[in-house]
């Protein structure tokens, strides 16, 4: 497969991707704003999810103070702003037009009939009900257009490439969601949840729809430490970090080439090092440490990545 | 032959059109009877709601051209007309001949050109035509390509005129588009009327993509058993690449940018996830100039370093070859019918619309006598820009052309404005008669193929004879029926 198809194909996964996690978080936090609160709280939240996209200095240079329906505008429908929710979308298409002969009908059809909706509406008044339905409009596109993939693309490279996109993404997008509800939540290290965390807990599950898995595994109330053991430990929790680097440590190999040695050594590593760890282990070392070598090690392996796959060297 | 005989003193009398689907008396000719009575029974409403269900389909699967100039990234729809045009299997038989024969003087002339120019030596074309031609490349010479062929996609330009006559319009013979219209304008059809296919027996098109490619592989470097093709295309940018991305997929090969291919020890490869690959025939969607920066524009970022060489040791084919543009050129457009008596031995087919040369001084002082009746072309204009339509133009717009021509009447042909014949049309008052032209697609490798249709373009404005997609411009389904 050429690099540049390649590419273009890890790419449309990766933007669409981050468009699903980016539009679940603001789910969250705009259901969460509605709960009773002090006004402080609600901005230091809004500040978090500002930081926790990389964007909180882009946003105060615009807009200067947060004001909640600005941040939501600014993360979800701003196209100027690269990193909202429409960008990404519009990115995630104009990587899909680059390669769409690679793609199937169904791939196609999908990125782009949510591309030219997107187009259509209007986000001039959106807000309660209508700004939630977006919310879930985002999800349920990615979702088709991940489901064209698994349903109708051949076992080739390129389904490889696409799926290494979604778990790369998927792996630094939920290692994110984690550090930034737990630095606001349990700033002295996860002990256990008040009453009044329960919502915020509750939230941060139903953000990455681990809520009835929650349930299901622990049959339980809900504490901090069972969350972070579900999201990071859990091999069969799909949006698990453990799950993500399984998935890519599995894609990798598949196509593995000459010079791809150290980053498989690395993918590797990194998955069995989450495969034969304890929560306790990581609480003891303390979750925000762990997330920042998890995430710097998910950038280093993005680098790669591109280095033996897709960049086109001509040597 | 019939022309618009428009006085120049009043206003141009409505041109005699051949009408396809009625003759003069007003009857419905047999092969559009059928189609006839089923637009009888469908009600305007429904008419317009399948339009709309079709541009709905055009624009969900993302069939659209980039518009230049626009802001950057726009996309529009070529408008489709629902009305097929039908041609019978007689017609269809004729016009097919006359193309394969056209083709293959094209063909035959370009290989002498580039080798001992036989048909300069022997005057039936004024040498400095050709060899002072901008489209003529001197790095092709005594250059052997496989199989002797140099323009394997062709796609000719025909109207028709008089009583129904076929004509030449134009040979475009570098990187032809369109066909993925005709292809996407099928497919449009099947599944909005399926019903007017029970009625009809219509020739299939779909095959298209499997002849291109059986064609390519034809001519892959003698030594090599299993040919890798590839599609090389400017990029997304650029206005045919819904076709360009269609094709490759269609045809299960690689759709390439210049910077996916290098060229080492004299031979192509690209550049894959594993290492690079060995690439052999290249059907390249990018003008000779862009190819590579080595040999052509040095500024041309889309084309490939080294490509020229690689291709002249015949480690790569390249369709079309380079320096095809000299024989579809509109100065040399005039001497095509010499070129099959020449080569074939045979009086053409099909004929060109006569042509005025103005570069001749008694071709140029008719011209500037008669500008008001006439068309004149630009030589190398393309798109329908650089035109005159002198019945349709203003006096102040003959006037500057009239300067024009005389500071440079070497860049002009002239001729006469033709009657397009019209097909029904479903526009704005219901369903009309509009202009209309055809474009088949030549394909020539062991052998010449032409898929039963081709690119019909219809003039949607009343009266218009400008089918050009970038002026207003539509197409439609072409239907050849089977005998």
């Amino acid at each position: 497969m050429l690099s540049r198809t390649a590419d273009h194909l890890y790419w449309m996964s990766r933007y669409t991707e981050r468009a699903e996690n980016l539009a679940r978080m603001l789910q969250v936090d705009t259901h969460w704003a509605l709960l009773p609160r002090e006004v402080d709280e609600l901005g230091r939240s809004w500040e978090a999810t500002l930081s926790m996209v990389g964007q909180l200095d882009a946003y105060r240079e615009r807009h200067g103070e947060i004001v909640a329906d600005q941040v939501i505008r600014f993360l979800a429908f701003d196209e100027d702003n690269p990193a909202s929710i429409v960008s990404n979308l519009n990115l995630a298409r104009e990587n899909a037009r680059a390669v769409r002969g690679t793609l199937t009908f169904d791939q196609w059809e999908i990125i782009n009939s949510t591309w030219l909706e997107l187009k259509m509406r209007s986000f001039d008044h959106l807000e309660g009900e209508a700004l939630t339905g977006f919310f879930e409009w985002v999800k349920l596109r990615s979702h088709l257009s991940r489901g064209a993939t698994i349903g109708t693309m051949m076992r080739d490279e390129g389904f490889d490439f696409k799926r290494i996109g979604t778990f790369l993404e998927r792996a630094d997008n939920t290692a994110r969601i984690l550090d930034v509800q737990f630095l606001m939540l349990a700033p002295d290290g996860v002990t256990s949840a008040s009453e009044a965390d329960y919502y915020r807990y509750r939230a941060l599950l139903e953000s990455v729809s681990a809520f009835e898995i929650y349930r299901k595994v622990y049959r339980d109330r809900i504490t901090p430490a069972r969350i972070a053991e579900l999201l990071i430990l859990r091999a069969d929790m799909p949006r698990s970090l453990h799950r993500c680097a399984e998935g890519l440590s599995q894609h990798l190999q598949a196509v593995a080439n000459d010079h791809s040695a150290e980053t498989l050594r690395q993918v590797g590593e990194l998955h069995a090092s989450l495969h034969y760890t304890r929560i306790d282990l990581i609480l003891e070392q303390g979750l925000h440490a762990f997330l920042d070598d998890f995430l710097e090690r998910i950038n280093g392996l993005g680098r790669r990545i591109a280095q033996d796959f897709l960049v086109s060297v001509t040597s | 032959m019939t022309m618009m005989q428009s006085s120049k003193s009043s206003a141009a009398a409505p041109a005699p059109a051949y009408n396809e689907m009625q003759d003069d008396r007003g009857q419905i000719r047999q092969h559009y009877r059928k189609l006839n009575d089923w637009l009888g029974e469908m009600p305007t409403e429904r008419l317009a709601q399948k339009r709309a269900d079709a541009d709905m389909l055009f624009r969900r699967m993302g069939i659209t051209f980039a518009v230049y100039g626009e802001n950057a990234g726009a996309e529009r729809l070529i408008p489709f007309d629902i009305v097929p045009r039908i041609l019978t299997a007689v017609e269809w038989r004729r016009l097919s001949r006359g193309l394969t024969q056209r083709v293959q003087a094209l063909n035959a002339f370009l290989s002498d050109i580039y080798h001992e120019q036989e048909i300069l030596k022997a005057n039936r074309i004024p040498p400095e035509h050709v060899l002072r031609n901008t489209q003529y490349r001197p790095e092709m010479q005594d250059i052997e390509v496989p199989g002797d062929v140099y323009a394997h996609i062709a796609g000719v330009d025909v109207v028709r005129a008089d009583e129904g006559e076929f004509f030449v319009l134009e040979d475009n013979l570098r990187v032809p588009s369109g066909v993925s219209y005709m292809l996407e304008d099928r497919n449009v059809m099947m599944r909005l009327f399926p019903e007017l296919f029970a009625r009809y027996a219509v020739e299939p098109v779909e095959h298209y993509p499997d002849i291109l490619l059986d064609n390519l592989r034809s001519v892959a470097p003698a030594e090599v058993l299993e040919p890798t093709v590839v599609l090389l295309t400017p990029g997304a940018y650029n206005s045919a690449y819904f076709e360009h991305a269609f094709l490759a997929q269609q045809m299960g090969i690689e759709l390439v940018e210049g910077k996916d291919l290098m060229v080492r020890d004299g031979f192509v490869f690209m550049l894959t996830t594993r290492g690079p690959q060995p690439v052999h025939v290249i059907y390249r969607r990018i003008d000779d100039d862009f190819l590579d920066p080595l040999a052509f524009r040095q500024d041309s970022a889309l084309g490939v370093p080294g490509l020229l060489a690689a291709y002249r040791a015949g480690h790569v084919t390249i369709a079309n070859a380079i320096g095809t543009g000299v024989a579809d050129d509109k100065s040399i457009y005039p001497y095509v019918p010499e070129m099959i008596r020449f080569y074939l031995d045979e009086e053409p087919i099909i004929h060109n619309v006569p042509t005025r040369i103005l570069r001749n001084p008694d071709d140029l002082a008719y011209t500037l006598d008669h500008l008001p009746e006439l068309v004149v072309k630009e030589v190398h204009g393309a798109g329908g820009y650089g035109m005159l339509i002198g019945p349709k133009a203003s006096k102040g717009q003959i006037e500057r052309f009239r300067e024009q021509i005389k500071a440079n009447p070497e860049r002009y042909i002239a001729q006469p404005t033709l009657a397009l014949s019209t097909c029904p049309t479903f526009v704005e008052e219901g369903v009309a008669p509009r202009h209309v032209d055809l474009r088949p697609f030549v394909l020539s490798g062991r052998d010449v193929h032409i898929v039963p249709g081709g690119l019909t373009r219809v003039a949607l404005r009343e009266g218009s004879l400008v089918v050009n997609s970038s002026q207003g411009g539509g197409t439609k389904d072409t239907w050849v029926l089977e005998d």
